[in-house]
């Protein structure tokens, strides 16, 4: 299968109602590994991941992934900060997106029961998806976006409103994803999710890119002030 | 009183003949009714709830307008469409079954509608971003808005029934309350009670009074499925 990576930002600039969201922003994300989305609230984290997914539309520049957008959209997943439950069983839940692609019922059901399997949800595959527990839902959202083994999955703050142990579960999640080949976009406001996880970084501020890197040398030697605060744990405006 | 009540029940249990009739016809003009709303209603519903054009304010303006249309005026209208000089006069179907069903339909299309465009609206909004990420055509996005809000739907469409079943006035316009033939509970009760026959009256006030019942009941039971998630 051909790779949709690279994806190129060139001058990349995200509106809302005649407001500068995100950018310019001139970025490649090439292929391999784990980038973690890092900044203070409002710095423009979830747009970024919004704009690179296609949820959030380019108002200039440009945005271009190595294939054409139509294919591109296929190989891609998003995980919302806060999980979007469709009103079904979790095993429906699963299914669903094995279903749009054509896949039949009972195959994409069994497919759904092998994939609870390895993420822990057997026990939950009757269970209505609306009424799970915060960290399963979480856990659902992860499960439905890797099923179709995208090539690129973007997450936005999954462990965001979750406690210890749901994160601990799903950073190894997401560790085994990354294993397998998948290439992980995903933001955090944790700075310690960012230093366990984070092969490389994007520092977000004010709307644009403020220093990207690889994760290592970021943490050891921030090169703005900006971020040297903000690993420090400072309020950064 | 009491005694008109033990006539009635006596009555709804002798299984008269006559009372069965109007109870038979009663169902058939209504679910027929609410089988035609809901077929109009519910795929214009989830139209208007998905889909974004210039006009589309005022498109959900005229239907919860038309949500409080007096009956009493539909069946009026509906009577001089069909009325022999009227432009669908030719079909001859003033004071038959059909005149009755068009006049419901009218009265309940833009509830079912109106109920229903909120319910996909709300279902809309919780799901966009998710069904805009998995990459699905609109088809399928109607359909899986249509399909997890079976039972807010399937309520709306209940709610057309339990509006179309107490009916009287349109119904007596255009049917024209005839015996054997249009004769409904509404209708039948308005006159019974007229003509001081109050336990026959009471009687199909009493199967109405169930019916109502029952409708309710399924709504409320339905809302009870969507919390437990059994279907
Ligand atoms: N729908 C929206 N309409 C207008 N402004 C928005 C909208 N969403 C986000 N913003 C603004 O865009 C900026 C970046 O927001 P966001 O990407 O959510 O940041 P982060 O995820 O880093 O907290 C913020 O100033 C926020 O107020
Ligand atoms: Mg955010």
């Amino acid at each position: 299968m051909v790779s949709i990576l690279p994806l190129k930002l060139t001058a990349a600039t995200a509106h809302m109602r005649g407001k500068r969201l995100v950018g310019p922003v001139d970025f490649t994300l090439g292929s391999g590994g784990m980038t973690l989305v890092i900044g203070p609230n409002g710095a423009g984290k979830t747009t970024l991941l919004r704009l690179m997914h296609g949820l959030q539309r380019c108002s200039g520049g440009a945005l271009i992934w190595a294939v054409p957008d139509v294919e591109a959209r296929q190989s891609q997943a998003f995980v919302f900060q806060a999980p979007i439950m469709m009103r079904r069983r979790v095993i429906d839940s699963l299914a669903y997106p094995l279903r749009l692609r054509g896949m039949a019922k009972r195959a994409a059901r069994g497919r759904a029961q092998e994939c609870a399997q390895r993420f822990g949800l057997e026990d939950l595959l009757s269970s209505w998806a609306p009424m799970l527990s915060g960290g399963e839902k979480q856990k659902l959202s992860l499960a439905r976006a890797l099923i179709v083994e995208p090539e690129v999955l973007f997450l936005d703050e999954p462990c965001a409103n979750l406690d210890g142990s749901a994160t601990r579960e799903i950073e190894a999640i997401l560790l085994a994803a990354k294993a397998a080949g998948t290439r992980i976009v995903m933001s955090t406001h944790d700075m310690g999710q960012a230093k366990r996880l984070a092969d490389d970084v994007i520092f977000m501020h004010k709307g644009l890119m403020h220093e990207t890197g690889v994760a290592a040398e970021f943490f050891a030697t921030p090169l703005t002030p900006e971020a040297r605060a903000f690993i420090k744990g400072d309020i950064v405006e | 009183m009491a005694q008109g009540f033990l006539d009635a029940w006596a009555l709804v249990f002798s299984f008269d003949v006559d009372l069965y009739e109007i109870i038979f016809l009663s169902l058939r003009v209504t679910i027929s009714a609410v089988i035609i709303a809901a077929l109009i209603g519910l795929p214009l519903g989830a139209w208007l709830a998905v889909n974004r054009f210039y006009l589309r304010r005022y498109v959900i303006a005229v239907l919860n307008a038309l949500m409080g249309l007096p009956p009493v005026v539909v069946g009026l209208f509906v009577y001089m469409l069909l009325s022999r000089s009227g432009p669908l006069g030719g079909f001859g179907l003033l004071f038959s079954p059909g005149a009755m069903i068009i006049a419901q339909v009218i009265i309940i299309t833009p509830l079912i509608a109106s109920l229903s465009h909120q319910t996909i609206r709300d279902l809309w909004a919780e799901y966009h971003d998710l069904l805009i990420s998995m990459n699905t055509t609109r088809a399928q996005r109607i359909m899986a808005l249509l399909w997890d809000g079976r039972r807010a739907l399937l309520t709306a469409t209940l709610a057309g029934l339990g509006r179309a079943i107490g009916e009287v006035g349109a119904i007596m316009i255009v049917g024209g309350n005839i015996e054997h033939s249009t004769r409904v509970l509404t209708t039948a009760i308005a006159l019974e009670t007229g003509k001081g026959n109050f336990a026959f009256a009471m009687g199909l006030g009493l199967v109405l009074i169930a019916l109502a019942i029952i409708i309710n009941l399924m709504i409320h039971m339905i809302g009870k499925t969507e919390r437990a998630g059994t279907w």
